[in-house]
Order: C-alpha cells, then sequence, then structure tokens
C-alpha cells in the first residue's frame, strides 16, 4: 500500500511537471518544471529499485542537461514570452489535440489489451532471465549492471564513447567563431557568385563587409548579440 | 491496492503523449529540446519497469545508453540553436525553415 502512495505522489510530480514544461511561456519556467519532472522519474526509478539509475538521473539531467539548457537561455537572452495567438499552420493546434489523443489511445490500448506480449512475457514464455542478469540474483544494482555492460554491451559502451567525443567535436565546431581570414575568404567567394544587380538578396545572412571584419573577430559583447 | 506494471506503463504513456504534443505544439527551439527529454524520459520509465517485470537488468542497461544519446543530443542541438542565435536573434522553429529541401 505504501508503494501505492510513493507511485501516486510521484505520478503526479512528474506529470504536473510535464504539462508545466509545455504550457510555460517563458523556457526558463519550462526547465525547472522539467527538472520536477526529472525527480519524480527518479523517485520511480527508486521505487523499482534500480538506485543506480536514479543517481544518474539525477546527476546527468538534473544535473547536466538541464544546466545546459539554462546555460543556453541566458546565454542567448531567450527569455521573451511566446507569442501564443498567431497560429503559424491553420489547425494545427486542434490537429495536435487530435493526434496525441489518438497516440494515447493506442498506448493504452497495448497497454491494457496486449499486456503480455507488450511486456515480452509472450515471447520468452515466462522463462527466468540468465542469472547474471537477473535482478534477484544476490549482487547489488551497481554489481549487476556493472557486469553486464562491461560483458554481453561492452562493444556498444565503446561506441558510445566515440559517440560522445563526436558529440563535443560537433559542439566545439558549430558554435566556433569564423576566423578573421576564413570570414574574407567567404566574403570573396560570396562576392563572385552574386549577381552585380542584386546585392541586397543576400540580406541580413550576407556575411559582414570587409571594413567591419575586424569587429566580428572580435569578442562579442553579451548585448551585441541580442541586438542583430 | 496493488502497485503493478501497468500502472507504470500508463504513466508512461501519458508521459509520451505530453511530451508529443509539447513538441508538436511549442515553437520555441529550446522548449522542443525539452519535450523530446520527456519523451526520452517516459520510455526510461517504461525500460526500467518492463526489465523488473522480466527479471532482467536489460531494461536499466537500455536507459543508461538512452541517457548518453540524450546528452549527445542536448549538446548538438542547443549548439545550432547558438549557431542560429548568432545570425538571427529569436528564432523559433518556424524561422528556421530555409533549410527546407
Amino acid at each position: 500500500m505504501s508503494e501505492v502512495i510513493v507511485f501516486a505522489v510521484a505520478a503526479i510530480i512528474v506529470l504536473s511537471g510535464a504539462v508545466g514544461v509545455v504550457i510555460s511561456r517563458n523556457p526558463v519556467h519550462s526547465a525547472l518544471f522539467l527538472i520536477q519532472t526529472l525527480f519524480g522519474v527518479a523517485v520511480l526509478f527508486v521505487l523499482q529499485e534500480a538506485h543506480f539509475l536514479a543517481a544518474v538521473q539525477i546527476v546527468v539531467y538534473a544535473g547536466a542537461i538541464v544546466i545546459l539548457f539554462l546555460f543556453v537561455i541566458m546565454l542567448l537572452g531567450v527569455d521573451t514570452a511566446d507569442d501564443w495567438s498567431v497560429e503559424p499552420i491553420a489547425g494545427q493546434r486542434p490537429l495536435t489535440v487530435i493526434a496525441g489523443a489518438a497516440l494515447g489511445g493506442l498506448g493504452l490500448a497495448l497497454v491494457v489489451v496486449a499486456s503480455d506480449v507488450l511486456t515480452g512475457k509472450v515471447r520468452s514464455g515466462g522463462e527466468r532471465a540468465l542469472d547474471e542478469r537477473a535482478l534477484d540474483n544476490g549482487f547489488t544494482d551497481i554489481e549487476r549492471i556493472g557486469r553486464v555492460l562491461f560483458s554481453d554491451y561492452a562493444l556498444s559502451f565503446e561506441i558510445t564513447a566515440a559517440l560522445l567525443t563526436v558529440a563535443v567535436i560537433g559542439a566545439v565546431v558549430l558554435t566556433r567563431r569564423q576566423l578573421r581570414s576564413e570570414l574574407l575568404e567567404d566574403l570573396e567567394a560570396v562576392s563572385m557568385d552574386l549577381p552585380p544587380a542584386a546585392p541586397a538578396t543576400s540580406g541580413s545572412e550576407a556575411p559582414t563587409p570587409p571594413g567591419e571584419g575586424n569587429t566580428t573577430a572580435a569578442p562579442v559583447a553579451p548585448g551585441e548579440s541580442r541586438a542583430r | 491496492m496493488e502497485l503493478t506494471n501497468d500502472w507504470y506503463l500508463v504513466l508512461s504513456v501519458a508521459m509520451f503523449v505530453i511530451g508529443a504534443v509539447g513538441l508538436l505544439v511549442r515553437r520555441n527551439p529550446l522548449v522542443m529540446f525539452m519535450c523530446v527529454e520527456l519523451m526520452l524520459n517516459a520510455v526510461n520509465v517504461s525500460f526500467v519497469s518492463l526489465g523488473t517485470e522480466l527479471n532482467d537488468v536489460s531494461g536499466q542497461i537500455a536507459v543508461f545508453f538512452v541517457l548518453v544519446v540524450a546528452a549527445v543530443e542536448v549538446v548538438v542541438g542547443l549548439a545550432l540553436v547558438v549557431a542560429i542565435n548568432r545570425r538571427r536573434a529569436d528564432a523559433t522553429a518556424d524561422d528556421i525553415s530555409v533549410l527546407r529541401g
């Protein structure tokens, strides 16, 4: 019974946080609601005796990912509220609600009707998992995950390392400021491509003219990027 | 009342739907990323609950990898948001449509 109470409280925390993420006008509030949801999910993990994952959930999600979100929000100054009055694509919101209801109905139907298929009980024939993978083999949570992760899933783990490296390099390349010499090269290439009669079509996306090249290479003040 | 696996799955479905609707409705790229995180967490809940149901630790291992992929996705996605915001401030998802094929 006490488990049911814990589950109910955690579920309320999770769902109210999820709704808060979606309906908050301010992105900072959305990020804070996301933290609420993630803590609720961590409670659910503890309830299922996945203690290691609960800790990782809080450290990685609340401690790293949401902080990254907040950092970018603060960095960009995206503190303006969304304008809900404009609907860019006509009829999108009603359609979204219908699609969401359909998706939820489908999921609930799967859970209720095909529960045994969904959980893999039918496929596994109710057999007990291999002893090293079984959750009741006497090891602690971390030991169990460590043994399986570094034996059966060792290759996936190595590939994960490569993925993380690629992501870090990608993030650095994407956010790197262009060097002045490269900027000038780009500018020459663009000016050769453009027909002389229509320089205005490039609009705001054209690189800065050579005279302002040195200002672009200099560190941009926080307010300046917002003004552009 | 007893806490069964289905409760977790129903909660997971609800979380996933909220995240999906948010992803479709919101126009701010940052909030859209947060909605993707919601959907990933919904899947994590179902992974752990199914792993418990089948008495198999593989479900928790899957969550571990989902966490890594989520972190990577956020890093690259936020780098893109920063790069786009350098060219034009306050870009919504509708303004980033120049890349369409």
